[in-house]
């Protein structure tokens, strides 16, 4: 019960990592981005063709895919999103779904359309037990990376300058312009931390989500899910919000194997029947 | 005559053109229904656009009209599918008897899924949406018993259309029964949006907080838009089962409402003729492109969706309404 | 005339958090009442017409619309049994033209639910008023354009013109006048004029000039709450009406 309980709190924390990006530029920054999975499967795959062909350690791959996802998302931003932020939420899904299906392609094309493998080490495939429950190591490191990014985001955006600038920039462009901010910089790093985070989370979550080409797709409804659900009030939302879906997920697929699979369905039912807003605050509309 | 009198023919006379059929409408069907004569090789791809169409077609009335975003539309098409598919395998082999079933089928979960779509912002639909589309295609696939899984629904017997028209290889029935369907379809939903009821639709998108200021039940009359979309979509997956007499887990793919999006964007959303237009330029490009790259088919698509956005899609979808105006002499409602 | 009274507040109350945007408001309309409700600003009085209008949901009291107690009602329920507003900022359909907008409200109207295999203006009983309605307001030679594309005097005149197409009985006027010229203030106030004797208006207005033109009674809001009720001339008389306006004068 306990074990099934810490590998769903692990599984929310993946989702976490992988979706809270996307909290900020859906639920701050008004983007309705579908592709942000597409970023997730960059990661991971920058991180598995590191580790498996180039023999980069697996810790040492997590900061270098954050930092390719980054790296892929500040380009795309600045070459194409920052041409959508302005335009109604329909232009907005027919872009990212483009920018999907193409990535899927690509990935396809390139990579083949096989689930991919990031080899742990050794390390990593230990197991503990601790207070009678199992637990593996790499789902502690999961947890432990998780809680470390939750905690700085939060930190970050409620006490840094950065923070409230980009509050600042997302509550009404045209005055945070007009006090000087460089609205434009501040959501382009926004956007590519936010890509880069994912990254991390599809380096991290390979070997729990499983990683091929479809991945962008498949994780759609979890990422808006989890921005729907949580609101954007806070990280906070977003944070509970992964976590109870990880553990329902799991929880269910465990208990249930038949029906497993709309566990998440069902809570984002309930979710919406009982709080249309989501869990935590508002949504943003426009 | 007096003023007032004058007044009132002014404006009868404005709204009845907003609904009197244009020369290029007329030319539009009479190309349709050429087609069929002219192209006696390609029965099966005009079957197909005419589906892919009336697809389209209800799309547009619930992002079109009604202002819904969905990405979940793909859900009624496939539940229309699979119900006309399992219809013909169960010995009802009427395909209007099968096609009604999908229809009220696909009525019944647009129904009944429009109050979970009230709910929430653009973001919320989206999530609801995708959602249900989702918890189907999973339904489908843990019920191989009912319809065949991952193998998709094999054996269906289709009789012929009306007792009169068998099903033929080459797919000259397909063509017919498919262009009269959208066609009779066509004709219900262009009396709905030039009705008061189809004008309350473009107020309550255009605006809700007004629409319902003037006494227009906001909710009530979204759902009602998104039910009859469901149920023509419905229709429309009805009319691929009877026709490739094959049903698979695809009708219900994430991709069918994506692509669905696309082809009513191609041809312009909110004016009827953008899903018909968009669905012959997407067949057709599908029809090119798929014979040199089947399996990337997709790139292409996400390329035109991305291509379609950042030139602009008002500036795109425009040329469609050009070559209309200049066929017709004036702009269409 | 009949003796029911046309709308009727109950100890209105609403807070957003500590802020008690109306508190015990007790407002009374009778049919043909020609009321103006002022204040200064954040004085309650969007908060008071989304609480009348059903917009927002009173954390306590109740609103009677012509006997009956609407107060669970949404806003489309009231709009229909004749508690119909227009809007300070306009709210209209940009991509419609006047004569589609007011035909739309009309045939709405007359029509009910019943008529989706009608088209829009199939009936002449809805051209013949929509005609009208646009001819009174002297919106007949633009209502074939865009309203977006319309000049901003015409637009709020077309903002009247919708709330008058739902022949209401109690009709909320959320400053009609803001922002139009003076030549076609005329106009927004002589329609209102021509309404049904029996038909009760609140106006809700800055311009003291146009209330003191038009108002029969006039309450005055302050704080969320009900300073006074009187007529024109009690509340000109009224020293501590004055007070709440030139305090706010002397500190704006």
């Amino acid at each position: 019960m306990l074990t099934v309980l810490f590998d769903g709190i692990a599984y929310g924390m993946v989702l976490f990592i992988l979706a809270c990006g996307l909290a900020v530029t859906l639920g701050l920054m008004n983007l309705v981005n579908l592709a942000h999975g597409a970023f997730a499967m960059a990661g991971g795959y920058a991180a598995a063709i590191m580790v498996n062909r180039w023999g980069v350690p697996f810790l040492a791959a997590l900061p270098l895919a954050f930092l390719f996802a980054a790296l892929l998302g500040l380009v795309l931003e600045r070459l194409l999103y920052a041409h959508v932020y302005a335009r109604p939420h329909l232009d907005q899904v027919l872009f990212s779904i483009g920018l999907v299906f193409m990535a899927v392609a690509l990935v396809d094309y390139t990579q083949g359309s096989q689930q991919q493998f990031i080899q742990l080490p050794a390390f990593l495939r230990l197991r503990f037990q601790i207070a009678g429950v199992s637990v593996g190591a790499y789902r502690l490191l999961i947890i432990a990376v998780c809680a470390a990014v939750a905690l700085s985001l939060q930190l970050i955006l409620s006490y840094t300058r950065f923070g409230s600038r980009l509050r600042a920039a997302v509550d009404d462009p045209r005055v945070a312009r007009g006090l000087g901010i460089n609205v434009s910089l501040i959501f382009a790093v926004t956007f590519a931390v936010g890509s880069g985070l994912a990254g991390l989370g599809g380096a991290l979550g390979a070997e729990i989500l499983g990683l091929d080409p479809t991945f962008p797709l498949k994780f759609m409804i979890y990422f808006l899910i989890v921005v729907t659900v949580g609101g954007t009030a806070s990280i906070g939302g977003a944070f509970l919000a992964s976590l109870v879906l990880g553990i329902a997920d799991v929880a269910g697929k465990y208990y249930i194997p038949a029906f497993g699979a709309f566990a998440i369905y069902a809570v984002m039912i309930g979710v919406l029947i009982w709080r249309p807003q989501g869990l935590f605050g508002r949504v943003a509309t426009r | 005559m007096s003023d007032a009198a004058a007044t009132a023919a002014r404006a009868a006379a404005q709204l009845d053109r907003l609904s009197r059929w244009h020369p290029a409408e007329y030319v539009f069907w009479a190309l349709a229904a050429a087609s069929l004569l002219v192209f006696p090789s390609r029965y099966l791809l005009i079957s197909d656009i005419a589906l892919t169409g009336l697809f389209a077609l209800s799309l547009d009335l619930v992002l079109g009209y009604a202002g819904i975003l969905t990405l979940g539309h793909g859900a009624f098409f496939g539940l229309g599918a699979y119900v006309a598919g399992i219809a013909a395998t169960h010995g009802l082999r009427d395909p209007l008897l099968g096609m009604a079933l999908a229809c009220a089928a696909a009525a019944l979960l647009g129904a009944a899924t429009s109050l979970l779509v009230l709910r929430g912002s653009d973001l919320t639909r989206l999530m609801v949406t995708l959602g249900v589309a989702a918890v189907l295609l999973e339904v489908a696939n843990r019920l191989p018993a009912l319809t065949g899984g991952a193998d998709g629904l094999q054996g269906m017997d289709v009789g012929p259309v009306l007792g009169l028209l068998p099903f033929d290889l080459a797919g000259r029935t397909a063509a017919v029964y498919s262009l009269a369907t959208l066609f009779a379809v066509f004709l219900i939903v262009r009396r709905i949006v030039h009705s008061p009821f189809g004008w309350s639709l473009r107020a309550v998108r255009a605006n809700p907080l007004r629409a319902a200021s003037i006494g227009i039940a906001v909710d009530a009359r979204l759902s009602v838009a998104y039910t009859i979309g469901a149920a023509i979509a419905g229709i429309a997956g009805a009319l691929l089962a009877q026709t490739t007499q094959f049903v698979s887990l695809d009708g219900l793919a994430f991709h069918r409402s994506a692509d669905v999006l696309l082809v009513l964007v191609i041809g312009g959303v909110g004016w009827l003729y953008g899903g018909l237009i968009g669905a012959v330029l997407f067949k057709l490009m599908q029809d090119q492109l798929a014979t040199i790259t089947p399996q990337y088919w997709e790139f292409w698509i996400g390329l035109v969706l991305v291509a379609l956005v950042l030139i602009g899609r008002e500036r795109l979808a425009a040329w469609p309404r050009a070559l209309w105006r200049r066929v017709a002499g004036r702009q269409p409602a | 005339m009949t003796a029911i009274v046309a709308l009727e507040t109950v100890g209105l109350c609403r807070s957003f958090g500590a802020l008690r945007a109306a508190s015990d408001v007790s407002l009374r309309l009778m049919p043909g009442a020609r009321h103006a409700l002022i204040g200064p600003n954040g004085a309650g009085k969007t908060t008071l017409i989304n609480l009348l209008t059903g917009v927002l949901r009173p954390s306590a009291g109740r609103v009677m619309l012509q006997g009956a107690d609407v107060t669970a009602l949404r806003p489309d329920e009231r709009a229909r049994r004749g508690l119909v507003r227009t809007f300070q900022i306009n709210q209209l359909f940009p991509e419609m033209t006047p004569l589609e907008t007011v035909g739309l409200a009309v045939s709405h109207r007359l029509g009910g639910d019943r008529q989706a295999w009608r088209r829009l203006g199939g009936r002449p009983d809805v051209v013949e008023e929509a005609a009208a309605i646009l001819e009174r307001f002297r919106l007949d030679d633009v209502m074939d354009r865009r309203v977006g594309a319309l000049p901003y005097g015409r637009q709020r005149l077309l903002e009247v013109a919708l709330a008058i197409a739902c022949a209401p009985r109690v009709l909320l006027l959320d400053e009609p006048a803001a922002g139009v010229p003076e030549s076609e203030r005329d106009d927004i106030l002589a329609a209102v004029d021509a309404l049904p004797s029996d038909v009760a208006v609140l106006l809700i207005e800055h311009d003291m000039d146009l209330v003191f033109r038009f108002a029969r009674r006039i309450s005055v809001l302050v704080g969320g709450a009900l300073l006074t009720e009187g007529t024109p001339d009690e509340i000109a008389a009224d020293p501590r009406v004055r007070e709440v306006y030139l305090g706010e004068a002397a500190h704006g």
